[in-house]
């Protein structure tokens, strides 16, 4: 088929008797920036290294712009990953190893030199090419490992939690930067993260991982205000489902049902009158998180369960807040915005 | 609020032993070293530093002092008169320069061999072995250092006998074993210190990150590539630390050549025959051996190799 970059069939793999993963079906376009996210031991990271080659699936296939590329070594496959740990070497300056995998296909000294050197300043490392990789922070260590897996163009690129270990502003940064890198190099990124914030920035699509399948497949979009499942609905975003008696009393008909917390008005009067079409729901503050940009309440009902809602702090400080805790409140919210999850069989 | 906090006579209890009770002398004396790191560190290395100084530098300089005495020829007294004649006979005689030189060889060939026979081993209990047994591999490694060193050279000496089991053995294939001689020195030593240098090696190995082989492999390199631009390279230092103990072992070893060597000499077989008639010379003899580790240490540096050591 054209333009599919990425066709996993079946895909399976078990380590004695635990099944890591446990029959994957998915496919990936070209060009796409795709993000496979789960908690850890969700299978992503192995569905990942059979892409690259570095694990035999026990099952399935796994083909690569249509051709079944199963049993082929890493080195036989058009595509190149970026290490959780970076995977530098270090014996070698930043400029060889970038440089490695043009060396290892015969390019030419002096050709290759070159286009290591312009990879070097696309990702904003002028000038670092005859350090180590022992003489860079952690931030620059990351962008060598970009530049390397780059520098070949492969058909596909393959992200192993490549930010993780990078503090928060320079992961923010690092994210607004992969994405405008994909987009100009036009390369199909597959990135695995356990950080749902990021897969929801920055991928195209997102695939959510459980117990070695795939739960979700869709945009972010998707996944966060139609989630497919209680465990996405509480993995991605906050959990807030409401299920059983609170449902049939709340929402009016039984079944389980994901309200995203910034959906969520509070009102501080309970007996105020609700706008027409607003569902209501009164309860109990049982705790109040300040987080600066907004604040968290938690609210058990009075029909049992517990939501939270999050309120930008627009005019409201932290001040103010100290006596909601135990105050008696209403929440609010538009109907259409309690989803319906279908349970998981 | 008031739950969070620890009730005031709880605290009071609890602080009470602390400050009030005088420090008994160990406390004392732990409160002076903390304050005074000069003192502590004196503390750590004075005894070993005498050790170091009057046995090993002290022995040493008394070698180079007494290569530069002479002997009485008649009595084979020791006459301590300044004279450089040891040397120039040293690097003058033909004997013991081709001496020299057969010694640097053995030495050479030796530490060749463990690293060629160590290497493959070495990689098979690092990183094919399962990781399980990898112990049990690596005790496999150091057993032959369980056995006394003459108990070891005595059976390679039965072993490589006129028709003992190394001949027995290659009868059928039409060859017969190396006898004594310098062939069999250089077997028997490889034999001897092969987990000098395997020990390191597997300790490289075994510490070598597999995503780095996945990374190469990755990028597009086959084994044989990865092999020589990402193994070779991160474990060359181990394999140039084993050298270090293969190649000073084999420099000043004499037993072992006496006992397989058959006729071969070694300087160190020079030196112990010296001892008795002309100590100088023997102890002239004996610092181009030091001479040579240091060159080789030198040049081993300059690798990067000591920093793994």
């Amino acid at each position: 088929m054209e333009g599919m970059a990425i066709r996993l069939t079946g895909l399976r793999k078990a380590y004695g008797r635990t099944e890591a993963v446990a029959g994957v079906d998915l496919e990936i376009a070209d060009g796409e920036f795709f993000s496979m996210l789960g908690p850890s031991g969700s299978g992503k990271t192995t569905v990942l290294r059979m892409i690259a080659g570095f694990e035999t699936p026990s099952g399935g296939t796994v083909e690569l712009a249509g051709r079944d590329v199963t049993r082929l070594a890493p080195f036989e496959r058009d595509v190149h990953t970026v290490f959780q740990d970076y995977a530098l070497f270090p014996h070698m300056t930043v400029e060889q190893n970038v440089a490695y995998g043009l060396k290892v296909r015969g390019v030419p000294r002096a050709e290759r030199l070159v286009r290591a050197r312009a990879f070097l300043t696309r990702v904003g490392l002028d000038g670092l090419g005859r350090r180590r990789p022992a003489e860079l922070s952690g931030g620059q260590r990351q962008r060598v490992a970009l530049a390397r897996a780059l520098v070949g163009r492969p058909r596909v690129l393959l992200l192993d939690e490549p930010l993780g270990a990078l503090d928060l502003k320079l992961r923010e940064r690092m994210q607004v930067e992969l994405k405008e890198i994909q987009r100009e190099v036009g390369i199909t990124f597959v990135f695995v993260t356990h950080d749902q914030e990021e897969a929801l920035t920055m991928s195209d699509r997102i695939a959510v991982f459980h117990q070695g399948r795939i739960e979700q497949v869709g945009t972010p979009a998707e996944i966060y205000e139609r989630p497919g499942s209680p465990f996405v609905a509480g993995f991605v975003g906050t959990s807030n489902l409401l299920s059983g008696d609170t449902a049939r009393q709340v929402v009016g008909t039984p079944g389980t049902y994901s309200i995203r917390p910034e959906k969520i008005r509070i009102v501080r009067d309970p007996a105020a009158p609700a706008a027409s079409g607003l569902a209501t729901a009164a309860g109990t503050v049982a705790e109040v998180v300040y987080l600066g940009d907004s604040t968290r309440f938690l609210v058990d009902l009075d029909t049992g369960g517990r939501l939270t809602a999050v309120q930008q702090n627009l005019e409201t400080s932290s001040a103010d807040l100290a006596g909601f805790r135990g105050a008696r409140v209403a929440l609010r919210w538009h109907p259409s915005h309690a989803v319906r999850v279908p349970e998981t069989t | 609020m008031t739950t969070l906090s620890p009730s005031p006579q709880a605290a009071g209890t609890g602080g009470a032993a602390g400050p009030d009770r005088p420090p008994g002398p160990a406390r004392r004396l732990a409160g002076l070293l903390h304050r005074r790191p000069r003192l502590r560190l004196a503390a750590l290395l004075t005894a070993p530093l005498l050790w170091l100084v009057l046995a090993y530098l002290g022995s040493l300089a008394a070698l180079f002092l007494s290569a530069f005495w002479t002997t009485d020829s008649f009595t084979s007294e020791v006459v301590r008169i300044w004279s450089s004649r040891n040397f120039e006979e040293l690097v003058g005689s033909p004997v013991y320069r081709t001496v020299a030189l057969r010694t640097v060889g053995v030495a050479l060939a030796v530490t060749g061999l463990c690293a060629l026979i160590a290497f493959p081993l070495a990689f098979y209990t690092a990183r094919v072995a399962p990781p399980r047994r990898r112990p049990l591999f690596v005790v496999a490694l150091l057993m032959p250092l369980w056995a006394g060193y003459l108990v070891k050279v005595y059976a390679w000496r039965l072993i490589l006998s006129e028709g003992g089991p190394l001949d027995w053995a290659l009868r059928p294939f039409g060859l017969s074993g190396p006898g004594y001689g310098l062939t069999a020195t250089v077997l028997v030593l490889t034999y001897l210190w092969l987990p000098y240098m395997a020990l390191p090696i597997h300790t490289a190995l075994v510490q070598l990150p597999d995503s780095l082989l996945h990374a190469s492999a990755d990028l597009g390199a086959r084994a044989g590539r990865t092999f020589v631009s990402v193994v070779l390279p991160m474990v060359w230092p181990a394999v140039a630390a084993g050298s270090v103990f293969t190649f000073s072992l084999s420099l000043g070893d004499y037993i072992t050549v006496q006992i397989v060597g058959g006729k071969t000499q070694l300087i160190g077989n020079l030196v112990y025959s010296n001892v008795t008639l002309n100590l100088p010379l023997a102890a002239a003899l004996g610092t181009v051996p030091v001479a040579v580790i240091v060159v080789y240490l030198l040049a081993v540096r300059r690798s990067g190799a000591l920093r793994s050591l």
